[in-house]
């Protein structure tokens, strides 16, 4: 009974261990994540202060403007201050929010972004779910079947999708019709499928898998019981990096497809040379993949410390 | 090597050999116009037709593989270059060089690559001649494509760095530049090239994916990337069924680096 009570108490220690050392994970990543946002802020601060043609306007190139009027314009616009007050002055806006205005567009950047992000974000979203289901079921089914034809068509059919250039297959989208998260998700398999496959895989060759199918336990319960809590936290990591992969490859898709998305701001951006919006669309959505990813990674150790 | 392997091998050799003969084989310079017959299909004359200004197609192909399977190999080597130095000095110097360097490499591979390249192309100007946009283009992907390749290599120097051997080596009295020379690097080497080839194929698709959008090379200079951005126009295509063989050289050539060469988790 003591010796019992022992490994009861022993256990409540272990499982207090585990959740303050998550704590104190989740704690570091947040930290971590906010360290990389400033020096994000003062890269992209950088960027938009020495960027070729910064501060010139259209006035500045009118002769009926006189020299008087421009310095008033200058001194409005706040072009003599120093660095440390630029920095100063980008940091306090970004952290109200404001994030500027876009040259090419003369509207603001946190407008665009209000407009462009759930377009994306829609995309991705759906065109993540499409592509991790297909790629979890052909590398279940893969495993199930286990056969040598099965194997080399996939494997084939997988190369051939990865050697496709994300525009060629946004091309291709424009021309069977087909919506933007489908060629997202055409995209976005081939990387999925073959990290998957390798896991499940190396899952279903560990001892215990390899006894859990001497005694006869079915292909549903050894996937579900067996071999799916092995492959979670590694799982749970691609989550996280496939939303990278997938918000690079909206890029050429959303603009080669004609939609209203962040990939095509971006596209056109870069083609108008509009530095403060590529620069803050850059930002943001690396904030929101640093985010996705501490989250997926944090999940993952979770998971792991739940289940070990 | 298997018999596929060498199938693979053979094909890139084989295109390899026909860049270096590019000289030899074109049947008229890239750039020139035979204005008379825009849109023209397969002749003797013109093997593979003309294109809307009338420009030899097989001589743009020819000419374009030359510029692709060039510049992906040069930028990956630019790549491998930066990311063997800042790998081996994370991992053997250690301490806050490596956080940094590992923090630096986080964030850029959380970051979608294609992203960064649109800020470093929309600092640079875009009417450039062509042969500078080759250039520009070869250093962009070279000086942004060495992330994966550093944590790789790091984490191999680390392991030498606490390794046995290089503790013997160290407590005989040997200088670190002879440790780096005799030790270091040889046991690295294997990892620089595989992580070289490695990133042959994503430079070939990453060339592809900015030409098309027109942030890559410059007309009228042609690469793969350049002559498929006539695919928008899919009447024309279907008319042309030949035009799709940049499309299919590359499709060729990613399916056989990716056969011959060893999986990132190999390199690992």
């Amino acid at each position: 009974m003591q010796a019992r009570q022992r490994t009861w108490r022993e256990r409540k220690v272990i499982e207090k261990k585990k959740s303050t050392n998550l704590f104190r994970l989740g704690l570091r990543r947040l930290l971590f994540l906010l360290c990389l946002g400033l020096c994000g802020a003062l890269a992209s601060a950088t960027l938009v202060r020495f960027a070729p043609g910064y501060g010139v306007t259209e006035r500045e190139v009118d002769p009926r403007w006189s020299a008087n009027s421009i310095e008033a314009l200058r001194q409005k616009h706040a072009l003599h201050q120093g660095l440390p007050s630029f920095y100063f002055h980008y940091l306090s806006a970004l952290a109200h929010g404001d994030l500027g205005e876009s040259d090419s567009l003369k509207r603001p950047v946190r407008e665009l972004l209000r407009q462009r992000f759930p377009v994306t974000g829609n995309s991705v979203i759906r065109g993540l779910g499409v592509a991790w289901l297909a790629a979890a079921l052909l590398a279940s089914l893969g495993l199930v079947i286990r056969g040598w034809f099965f194997e080399a068509s996939a494997t084939a059919f997988n190369s051939f999708l990865l050697s496709l250039p994300s525009a060629v297959v946004a091309m291709l989208a424009v021309h069977l019709r087909a919506p933007v998260f489908f060629a997202i998700a055409i995209v976005v398999f081939p990387r999925l499928y073959s990290y998957i496959r390798n896991l499940l895989v190396r899952a279903y060759d560990q001892p215990h898998v390899l006894a859990a199918r001497a005694r006869g336990l079915g292909n549903s319960a050894i996937l579900f019981r067996h071999v799916l809590p092995l492959a979670a936290p590694p799982l749970l990591a691609l989550l996280g990096v496939s939303f990278a992969i997938s918000f690079g490859a909206a890029i050429p898709i959303e603009a080669l497809c004609d939609s209203p998305g962040l990939g095509q701001l971006a596209w056109h951006a870069a083609l108008s040379r509009d530095l403060p919006l590529i620069v803050n669309v850059t930002l943001i959505v690396a904030l929101v993949m640093l985010a996705a990813n501490s989250l997926a990674d944090f999940a993952g150790r979770t998971f792991a410390g739940s289940t070990s | 090597m298997t018999p596929l392997q060498k199938v693979a091998a053979s094909i890139l050799c084989a295109l390899f050999a026909l860049i270096v003969l590019t000289t030899f084989l074109l049947p008229a310079h890239y750039a020139r116009q035979f204005r008379d017959i825009p849109n023209a299909g397969p002749s003797s004359a013109h093997p593979l037709g003309t294109d809307a200004l009338g420009r030899d197609f097989l001589a743009r192909l020819l000419y374009g593989t030359r510029v692709s399977l060039l510049l992906a190999p040069a930028a990956a080597l630019l790549a491998t270059l930066v990311a063997a130095v800042l790998g081996s000095a994370a991992g053997l110097l250690g301490g806050w060089f490596e956080r940094i360097v590992l923090a630096a490499t986080d964030l850029s591979l959380a970051l979608p690559w294609l992203f960064l390249l649109l800020v470093v192309r929309a600092m640079l100007p875009l009417d450039v001649p062509p042969l500078v946009s080759v250039v520009i283009a070869f250093l962009m992907m070279g000086l942004l494509g060495w992330q994966a390749s550093v944590r790789v290599i790091c984490a191999a120097a680390r392991g030498i760095r606490d390794s046995d051997f290089l503790l013997l080596a160290r407590s005989s009295g040997c200088k670190p530049a002879r440790l780096l020379v005799r030790h270091v690097a040889p046991n690295l080497r294997p990892l620089f090239y595989a992580q070289f080839f490695i990133s042959i194929p994503l430079f070939i698709l990453t060339e592809a994916n900015l030409s098309i959008l027109g942030l890559g090379v410059m007309e009228p200079m042609p690469s793969w990337g350049n002559l498929m951005r006539g695919f928008e126009d899919f009447s024309t295509l279907s008319a042309n069924p030949w035009r799709l063989t940049p499309l299919i050289l590359l499709v060729i050539v990613v399916m056989c680096f990716q056969l011959v060469l060893p999986s990132q988790e190999v390199a690992q």
